[in-house]
């Protein structure tokens, strides 16, 4: 059975008397253990896709199944459990709570899972240890690089072993050295059997990916694995 | 479990808003800590006075009737001047009652005038000059300090003697010997026998302790012959009041002819009314005291309400991570509602530091004390104000669209 599974998804957005139909009729399977990148122009669609893949937001019209669970039809706070166990974000602005050290960061989702304090602990410094900050563990994000700053959201991202992970041009606020670093940190994390999906402009970095899915207009221009 | 780690969280966070905006906190508590000064110090002063008031009419006695012609408190014009056209209770209608009555422990007549006192070439005036029998010493539930109190025998009979109060006493003897000294009242020589122990004042109006206790048979020979008595019925226990009330009242009845069906001619007073008039007067300054602090209150809550708002604006996009990371509607309701109860709470203590120097203030007027359970209330207080004032905006907040407050910058 696959991981993700969207059947004729539409999202269209009320601007005052118009409506903008962001995504048309979007169907879509992702199976476990894929690397996929979705690919296109902005205003392709593919912020849209990403929140609704993501649970973030819920469709217009269409049928969403991850994991088996139908949650275009849940509710916020059933959005937010299933956010909680199934998905890790890693955004291209990092989104780490400022006045948080790197590991009450990457403590965060456990806490709203309902994780006792001394694993929760126990496991954040695991993550930071996976990601290469084992040494940081007490530093807010101000005192940390942007490289830092993305591997402290990817072992938050990771810290709930999440079914995907789903990451929003997480390169695009970095250097291409510092970029290709956190590549490898993804890639790795594929070839370990993690399930993730990459949205994006730059195509070096959808390449690093096993499957591009290029958006245009609000619908699926083309599906096709990367030959490497 | 659960609830307890999310609650912890959210405590964090709320702590850790105010700590980063101390100067933002600390003025718009300023609503709740006006209204959380007042709100103690009137708590503060009402059982202040309360207690004051109580110490002071102890001294009628909680068990003490007083058989009179008046009310002690009398509500209109119209009773005024039935009451004037009443009969006195003279002494004969004491005697009668004293005879009949069974039920009580002592009674005891008494008639109190104003007259000057001499002793030596020394002399008081207005000092009050009461007569009564030996019963008084129960009734009245006076001490005697030196020597003794007129006798039964003494009582109704022609021997001057008295028992001087403690002031009067120390004015006109300074340091003499006083057993067996004679002192003049009105002009009437009295040899004193007994001082009385100190007594304070009655409601600060008058000295319990400048008074003369004369046996009524002198009082009623030398200075009023036919005077308006008043009983002093001393029942002995609590919880038989109203039995003894009743009799008394019958019996007065009785003795002062009252047909059947009309109203009684004549008082039976009791510290009860004292209180009850008091608590009336405590309740109208409790009014206003609420009201003041209701509306410095709802000033406050209303600032609180307001910064409360700007909070969750500068933190929608935390709010969007929070969300997106799991946090649910409650998560972050639970949060927004702490920080507006910590910042209150915050603005209680700060009042209830203030009020503690105020009510070492107000010590020096009535016996005030910060009582436990005030504290508790205005801590209580502040927290309501803390809920009520955070729960639009921290509703607000948790109703926020993740992808929306993601986007915010």
């Amino acid at each position: 059975m696959s991981l993700i599974r969207l059947d004729r998804i539409s999202r269209y957005y009320r601007m005052g008397a118009e409506t903008i139909r962001a995504l048309e009729e979007v169907s879509l399977t992702i199976d476990r253990g894929e690397y996929v990148a979705i690919m296109g122009p902005s205003g392709s669609g593919k912020s849209t896709l990403m929140n609704l893949i993501g649970c973030l937001d819920t469709p217009t019209s269409g049928v969403y199944e991850l994991n088996g669970l139908n949650v275009s039809e849940m509710d916020d706070n059933q959005l937010a459990e299933v956010r909680n166990r199934e998905i890790g974000f890693v955004f291209q602005t990092f989104n780490l709570l400022p006045r948080a050290t790197a590991l009450r960061n990457v403590e965060l989702p456990l806490i709203y899972a309902g994780v006792a304090a001394e694993e929760r602990r126990q496991r954040a410094l695991e993550a930071l240890e996976r990601v290469g900050l084992g040494g940081r563990v007490n530093h807010k994000p101000t005192e940390l690089s942007g490289g830092q700053g993305q591997r402290v959201a990817i072992a938050r991202a990771l810290i709930n072993r999440p079914s995907i992970l789903l990451a929003d041009e997480p390169t695009g606020n970095l250097d291409s050295k510092t970029g290709m670093e956190i590549m490898a940190i993804f890639n790795d994390l594929a070839a370990t059997g993690h399930t993730i999906i990459l949205v994006t402009h730059e195509e070096d970095i959808a390449h690093c990916a096993r499957r591009i899915i290029r958006l245009r207009d609000g619908r699926i221009a083309s599906d096709e694995p990367v030959r490497k | 479990m659960r609830f307890i780690i999310e609650l912890q969280e959210a405590l964090l966070i709320a702590w850790d808003a105010v700590r980063a905006n101390k100067l933002r906190a600390g003025l718009t508590t300023l609503g709740i800590v006006v209204g959380i000064v007042t709100v103690t110090l009137m708590g503060t002063a009402i059982q202040g006075i309360q207690r004051g008031f109580r110490q002071s009419i102890s001294v009628l006695g909680t068990d003490v009737l007083y058989v009179q012609r008046f009310d002690w408190f009398i509500n209109s014009h119209a009773e005024w001047l039935r009451q004037q056209r009443r009969r006195e209770v003279t002494w004969s209608q004491f005697k009668a009652l004293e005879r009949q009555l069974s039920s009580a422990r002592a009674i005891a007549p008494m008639v109190d005038i104003r007259e000057a006192v001499k002793y030596k070439n020394r002399s008081a005036t207005g000092v009050t000059i009461i007569g009564t029998t030996d019963q008084f010493l129960v009734t009245g539930g006076v001490g005697i300090a030196d020597g003794r109190f007129i006798t039964a025998e003494e009582s109704e009979g022609g021997r001057p003697v008295c028992v001087v109060g403690a002031q009067t006493a120390t004015n006109l003897f300074r340091g003499e010997p006083i057993l067996g000294s004679r002192i003049y009242v009105g002009g009437h020589p009295f040899e004193v026998v007994g001082v009385l122990e100190k007594q304070g004042e009655f409601l600060g109006a008058f000295s319990l302790d400048n008074q003369v206790v004369i046996p009524i048979g002198q009082l009623t020979a030398h200075f009023v012959p036919f005077p308006d008595y008043t009983i002093q019925v001393k029942v002995g226990d609590e919880s038989r009041l109203e039995d003894v009330r009743e009799e008394v009242r019958g019996l007065m009845r009785k003795i002062r002819r009252v047909p059947p069906g009309d109203d009684d001619d004549f008082a039976i007073n009791q510290q009860d009314q004292f209180i009850k008039t008091f608590n009336r007067v405590t309740g109208v300054i409790a009014t206003v005291g609420l009201f003041i602090t209701g509306l410095s209150l709802f000033v406050g809550g209303i600032g609180i309400m307001n910064i409360m708002f700007v909070s969750v604006a500068e933190r929608t996009r935390e709010i969007g991570i929070r969300k997106a990371i799991g946090a649910k509607r409650r998560n972050i309701l639970i949060q927004f509602l702490l920080e507006s109860m910590c910042i209150c709470l915050l603005g209680g203590c700060i009042g209830l530091a203030l009020a503690a120097p105020l009510t070492l203030a107000l010590r020096r007027l009535m016996p005030a004390t910060m009582s436990f359970g005030l504290v508790g209330l205005a801590l209580g207080v502040s927290l309501v104000v803390g809920v009520i004032a955070g729960f639009m905006p921290a509703w607000r907040a948790a109703r926020l669209n993740p992808v929306e407050a993601l986007r915010n910058e």
